[in-house]
């Protein structure tokens, strides 16, 4: 992923706008404006608040024609942009940590209506005690509402991870809602080159399709009561759209190829084609911390290998279980705790699912990593493969 | 200008088939107002009884554009609705001209929990008729209290026990609290006054140019209030006529009332609230005392209502 192949270089002029030092968070809105989002709405949390911030100014600048609604709280930040959304408005919201919680109910209420908004989470720790600072906490309890959620490792990533993401979410056989995640304040605030592309280039591999489902000409009845007899045909096509939303997606990345040159993937490998041990990880800086530490014991000997997880759900099972069934043993470092739960690692959890349903049972180790943005240093990782190596199982706190 | 009976629009907008009780208060409620809004308008509805008994898939009684999210956020989805229509107008994309957005959400829905919803829309301004049929409880859910529960009514989470007899707590200022938003046009009516509530539909829907505007409906509850259900218009009237619930309105920050409460503002014209406590039985345990406190109650509020028309 991320590979600029030979093709890409002589057409770069074309669609390439401009090479921009961005933050993640910058980036989002950038690619926010070029896809002429109707209506915003948000709220201000740490880290996530230099998103909007940017937005206010595009809109103000008039370099956005967009509705942008400061709203009172999460709940009704979400809530707007629902009532945007079934009237057939492109629309966009973006928050963290508390405010991520405090729009739970309103997370289900939107993919149970099937509406295709975006929203990035650059992802935070939650209360009590208060953090500010980054790690997975608040993503992670709301990764099972019925969302399509990618995670992101460069602001370039998460530039092009929105692009796509309007592009899956809008698309007549998804109608899913969808989430793009990265690291808070790690990635959020840290500046990166980033390439913007052409805005008529990004509309046209996007344009817009937001069904009005609101519409006087056609009135219908959205939000309705169903009985026990309906009830569980809503959840089970839902079920059925996220997971039929995996050959969109692919599609979509193929799209995003041809228009822009970058091959993307549901994961991303590092060394893993004859990898013995391999590091799982989602995010930034787990994923650079990875990569390193496969370089540093590749220089030992040791025959070790970086998988990160990018698409989250629908969970890429057969890209993972494919990557990860001959090793002798595989770490996955979770940045969230899933207390009292069967594994304290959410995604090491579903890591080892796929890999059993698939009939595989490898010594694997659960590392829990960067709470509260913790520092995680790449000797840490090194240290997680050196154990794999040595046949650990269990738990690592770092 | 509706003048009569004879000038209410005859288009049923509110398809029968639904399950609301018979005598549904807020039933009534609906009917007309979706008979008032026109054609050209959508609606935004908070979970509550008008939800639950009207939207039983595969059927439906509305015949207008409808959503319905939440219980709290309903104020905020229409926000987001009546944003949409401005921005797509804007673009070229909304092809039905002037579409009203209008709320319609119970107390539990306005009063408690869609409060801070209410209030952010008003305080954007953003162009809704928020209509709220008070039946002055929580009935979807078995008639808990909510803060728009009057005085000593009887409801399942104020039992009237040995010890506590009822709510012990007053009925909160819902029109104090929208009026402090400054917004152009706020309204009280009731089902047993339908020309008078048309009348206030079309004000309220013209103002939309200037901003939210605001209804509070009088809309009684057959099992709520425990009273016949052939007799949710007589309830609501006497609400009236007792003063209980003054039909009034706030236009531009100018008050007015409208008849027949505009005759009530002398003591000796309105009727006892004695006749309009007794009908129901929510009120039944009341002792001579408490039934003098809400006359009191009454009779302060019309104190204000005179402070207002000076
Ligand atoms: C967040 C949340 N809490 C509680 C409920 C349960 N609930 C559904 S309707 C309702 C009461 C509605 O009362 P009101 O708004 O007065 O409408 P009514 O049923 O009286 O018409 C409650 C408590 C809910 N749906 N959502
Ligand atoms: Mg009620």
């Amino acid at each position: 992923m991320r590979m600029y192949t030979e093709e890409r270089a002589p057409s770069k002029r074309n669609f390439v706008k401009d090479v921009l030092a961005l933050t993640s968070n910058h980036a989002v809105a950038y690619a926010v404006r070029s896809l002429d989002v109707d209506v915003i709405a948000s709220y201000p949390i740490t880290p996530q608040t230099t998103i909007v911030e940017k937005l206010a100014e595009f809109v103000a600048n008039g370099e956005l024609d967009a509705e942008f609604v400061n709203v009172e709280s999460e709940h009704s930040a979400l809530s707007v942009v629902l009532g945007a959304s079934a009237t057939g408005a492109r629309t966009f919201t973006a928050t963290s940590s508390q405010g991520f919680l405090l729009m739970h109910e309103v997370l289900h209420n939107v993919s149970g209506l099937r509406l295709p908004v975006v929203m990035a989470v650059p992802s935070r720790a939650v209360s009590a005690p208060i953090s500010i600072h980054g790690d997975y906490s608040d993503l992670m309890t709301g990764k099972d509402v019925g969302w399509i959620v990618f995670i992101c490792a460069s602001a370039q990533e998460v530039y092009d991870t929105v692009l796509q993401l309007y592009a899956v979410a809008e698309d007549e056989r998804v109608c899913l809602p969808a989430i793009v995640a990265y690291d808070g304040f790690l990635m959020s605030h840290t500046m990166e080159r980033v390439e913007v592309y052409r805005d008529d280039l990004i509309l046209e591999f996007a344009p817009k399709r937001v069904k009005r489902l609101l519409d006087p000409a056609n009135p219908v009845t959205l939000g309705e009561l169903a009985l026990p007899e309906h009830y569980y045909r809503y959840k089970y096509s839902q079920l059925s759209a996220l997971d039929g939303s995996r050959e969109v997606i692919r599609s979509v990345f193929k799209s995003f190829y041809s228009y822009f040159g970058i091959e993307y993937d549901f994961v991303e490998r590092f060394k893993t084609e004859d990898a013995d041990f391999i590091i799982v990880v989602y995010g930034g800086a787990s994923w650079g911390n990875a990569v390193e530490a496969v370089n540093i014991t590749r220089e030992k000997g040791l025959k070790t290998g970086a998988l990160r997880i990018r698409v989250l759900r629908p969970f890429p099972i057969k890209e993972v279980v494919d990557t990860l069934k001959n090793v002798k043993g595989f770490s996955v470092v979770d940045r969230a705790i899933s207390f009292g739960a069967s594994t304290p690692g959410p995604v090491y959890a579903d890591v080892v699912v796929s890999l059993a349903e698939y009939g595989f049972s490898i010594p694997s180790v659960c590392v829990i990593a960067g709470i509260g943005q913790k520092v995680m240093y790449v000797s840490d990782f090194v240290r997680v493969l050196e154990e794999l190596v040595k046949g650990k199982e269990g738990v690592i706190l770092l | 200008m509706i003048k009569n009976i004879k000038d209410l629009p005859r288009e049923e907008l509110f398809a029968p088939g639904h399950t609301m009780c018979s005598g549904c208060g807020p039933a009534i409620a609906v009917r007309w107002i979706t008979k008032f809004i026109g054609n050209n308008a959508i609606v935004v509805n908070a979970t509550g009884c008008v939800e639950v008994t009207t939207t039983i898939y595969p059927r439906t009684a509305w015949e207008h554009p409808y959503i319905h999210s939440l219980f709290g956020n309903t104020a905020a989805v229409a926000g987001g609705v009546e944003r949409a229509i401005g921005v797509l107008s804007r673009k070229g994309r909304w092809d039905s001209g002037d579409t009203k957005v209008v709320v319609i959400a119970g107390d539990g829905g306005t009063y408690d929990i869609g409060l801070q919803a209410l209030s952010g829309t008003l305080e954007r301004g953003h162009r809704v008729l928020y209509i709220l049929y008070d039946n002055e409880a929580y009935m979807n859910t078995g008639i808990q209290r909510s803060s728009s529960t009057p005085l000593y009514a009887w409801t399942t989470t104020t039992p009237v026990g040995e010890k506590v007899r009822g709510k012990q707590e007053r009925k909160k200022d819902i029109i104090g609290i929208v009026l402090s938003h400054g917004i152009p046009y706020v309204a009280s009516a009731s089902v047993s006054h339908i020309v008078d509530l048309g009348n206030k539909i079309e004000k309220a829907l013209s103002y939309l140019k200037e901003g939210p505007t605001f209804i509070r409906i009088f809309a009684p509850c057959v099992p709520g209030w425990r009273y016949p259900e052939n007799k949710t218009v007589e309830v609501a009237r006497l609400a009236v006529e007792t003063g209980y619930f003054p039909l009034f309105e706030w236009e531009k920050e100018r008050f007015r009332l409208n008849p027949p409460s505009n005759g009530l503002v002398d003591e000796q014209r309105r009727v006892p609230i004695v006749e309009f406590l007794k009908l129901q039985e929510r009120f039944s345990h009341l002792s001579e005392e408490q039934i003098c406190a809400i006359q009191d109650e009454v009779n302060r509020m019309w104190e204000k209502i005179k402070k207002h028309l000076k």
